[in-house]
């Protein structure tokens, strides 16, 4: 994985010692709030409900063992001994003090983390397909290109006060699992007719009160254009993206205003002057790049088959653990592991500092010490023998790790909501583990299949509920917490938008509700081959409709 | 009935104004204006502590009285004044089950 050269290291550190002066002088009181708040939002510190809390970045969603040790530090040390893996890829800490971040931001440069711009209106961590230099389907390794625009957004002079955030992902397989159309900018590495690399390149998707599907501009911009074409769009943005409303400030905004035609069109002028500049990628720099990422030594382990034959045979928790959360990897004695952070009533994305720890000792010793933070609020070994899942499952067993629910029902997204968010309008948290506890049978929830239920808090839609199969929102009507639902939605290559499907439930209803839901799909699916996401497109929302409201529904 | 509350600048904690008694990390001990008059002392106190650089995102707060103990009137404030409903062992509500 990437390595800071010294240039990174000076600049993380002076950093650090910057925003610990800022610190110093406003718990001293020589600066005031006001002047302070815009200073550590910089640096990742919010102010929540209960507490600061400190958003690190996770540069597309890859940890390394010593690092991951870090991060279990700080959680014991400064924190209340967990930390909580975000939609984004990165890690929020729920309770640290003010007085503390100084030393954290510290402890975290150390490892070459930090958490600047995992904040404010500038470029954000950039995402990437969790899978990334594992997945067999995959054209290649897309976190070089992550890497590369961290590099040119970090600080990044003329973008670091855009009209709103800005967030970028990257997937390098035609299976889109970076839900790039979800974002401001979202690429697609591929290559075209001669093999060369390039990008298709979606501009304008997102999700908050005004949910976009990203529009393609540019079906293939060669890899050396990467920046001088993202400057193009950037510049666009920052010209023409609104100042005056702070809800209509997304270039999502901007794009469906203007039109993707005339949008592209400005980009492609803007570019016209920037093309075959100082900002061409020399094929010498993405190679050097590239050589960070190389893939570890994967020796030849072809006894892996008859040992995860034998452990099956011995096993079925460990069979349902591979049929559920073991993908195929590029290599064929190799596989991905994806480690749950849902288990059953669990908070999704929360790991404690012990278990922290114990998934760095695993990867260390089984996958060649790399992991990866998903999207989905899980950890991936990406490199794991296939000789080894056995040994890799018991050691998660042992830290209560391997719960089989990969892609299924209870493989939940939720935003932190308000148990803990300043912004949520209802909790997120409490929901999904009440729809957990609903369908923790396994058998049931693959007898129902792939299935992704995102809830959020807010209309902000951290939780992702507009993409989600099943998709549940929090609002608050009269005092209290009402959930509408939404179905249809998806965030992977066929990104769709749900239809919110009628009105709220309250606390006690919503788990009632999504059991009608998936009962309704139970029994008008063709047969099991058929999804939700398919039957739902193939039925639409009458018999949704007709089940959760009956003739309530016929009456409106 | 209202009640001011703010997040102390150290520490992030939620506390709430007590009086003379000063900032308390309990909703319970906190001082209950019953009318417009006491409304604002709370907020001249709350001001007064912001300029001071104790606080910060002071606000007063609906409450009302149940069996004699403040309870806020809106959902966010009560989990403030408890903690996040899925981990009782955080929080305010942490002390009291200890």
């Amino acid at each position: 994985m990437y390595r800071y050269d010294e240039f990174d290291q000076d600049f993380v550190k002076a950093r650090v010692a910057e925003f610990t002066d800022q610190v110093e002088r406003r718990l001293a009181g020589e600066i005031t709030e006001e002047q302070f708040r815009p200073l550590r939002l910089m640096n990742g510190v919010y102010l929540q409900l209960h507490a600061y809390m400190l958003r690190i970045a996770i540069p597309y969603g890859t940890l390394n063992t010593g690092q991951l040790r870090m991060l279990a530090h700080i959680a014991r040390r400064y924190d209340k001994g967990y930390g909580h893996f975000t939609t984004r890829q990165n890690i929020q800490f729920n309770w640290p003090a003010l007085s503390d971040i100084p030393a954290i931001l510290a402890d975290l440069a150390s490892v070459e983390m930090h958490a600047i711009q995992t904040s404010g209106n500038c470029i954000r961590n950039v995402t990437a397909d969790h899978f990334a230099g594992a997945a067999a389907d995959e054209v290649a390794d897309p976190r070089p290109y992550a890497e590369i625009l961290r590099q040119w957004s970090s600080v990044h002079p003329e973008f670091s006060y855009l009209p709103r955030k800005f967030k970028i992902a990257v997937t390098g397989a035609e299976r889109d699992r970076a839900a790039i159309q979800t974002h401001d900018i979202g690429l697609h590495l591929k290559k075209n007719a001669e093999g060369e690399l390039g990008f298709a390149v979606y501009v304008g998707g997102g999700q908050g009160r005004t949910p976009m599907v990203a529009k393609k501009i540019r079906d293939f911009l060669p890899e050396k254009h990467l920046l001088s074409y993202a400057t193009a769009i950037l510049r666009v943005y920052n010209l023409y993206g609104r100042r005056d409303n702070k809800y209509k400030a997304r270039i999502k905004i901007l794009v469906h205003e203007t039109g993707t035609e005339e949008f592209a069109r400005q980009v492609e002028a803007e570019w016209a002057a920037l093309k075959d500049q100082e900002l061409t990628l020399p094929e010498a720099d993405i190679a050097a790049i590239n050589a960070y990422f190389a893939p570890p030594a994967l020796a030849a382990r072809p006894e892996g088959d008859e040992v995860v034959k034998l452990a099956r045979l011995d096993s079925k928790s460990f069979a349902d653990w591979v049929d559920q959360n073991v993908i195929t990897h590029r290599r064929p004695d190799y596989a991905a592991v994806t480690i749950s952070l849902k288990g059953i009533g669990e908070a999704p994305g929360d790991a404690s500092d012990s278990q922290m720890e114990a998934v760095a000792d695993i990867a260390d010793q089984y996958a060649f010490g790399e992991i990866r933070v998903s999207h989905e609020q899980n950890l991936i070994l990406p490199h794991v023998a296939r000789a080894d899942l056995k040994a890799v499952y018991d050691a998660l067993v042992e830290i209560e790790l391997a719960t089989p629910n990969s892609g299924l029902i209870t493989d939940i997204i939720a935003c932190p909501g308000l148990d803990y968010c300043a912004l949520a309008n209802a909790r997120s948290i409490s929901v999904a583990q009440e729809i957990s506890r609903r369908f923790a049978s396994l058998e049931r929830q693959r007898d129902i299949g792939e299935l992704k239920l995102k809830i959020s808090g807010c209309i902000n839609a951290c939780g992702h509920h507009h993409v989600g199969h099943i998709g549940i929102l929090g609002v608050e009507k009269k005092g209290a917490e009402l959930y509408q639902v939404t179905l249809g939605g998806s965030a992977d290559e066929h990104t769709a938008v749900g239809e919110i499907i009628g009105r709220g439930f309250g606390p006690d209803e919503i788990t009632d509700a999504i059991e009608t839901v998936v009962e309704t799909y139970l029994a008008h699916r063709l047969d099991r081959s058929e999804n939700f996401l398919d039957a739902y497109r193939r039925l639409g929302p009458a018999p949704f409709k007709e089940a959760l409201y009956g003739g309530e529904a016929k009456a409106a | 009935m209202k009640v001011l509350t703010a997040n102390r600048l150290t520490d992030g904690e939620a506390i709430w104004y007590a009086g003379a008694r000063g900032w308390a990390e309990t909703i319970a001990e906190a001082d209950v204006a019953g009318d417009k008059a006491g409304e604002a002392e709370l907020e001249a106190a709350g001001k007064a502590a912001f300029a001071n650089n104790e606080v910060v995102d002071v606000e007063l707060i609906d409450v009302e009285l149940v069996d004699g103990l403040i309870r806020p009137v809106r959902l966010r404030e009560r989990i403030r004044a408890a903690g996040p409903t899925n981990r009782l062992d955080l929080g305010k509500q942490a002390r009291t089950a200890a």
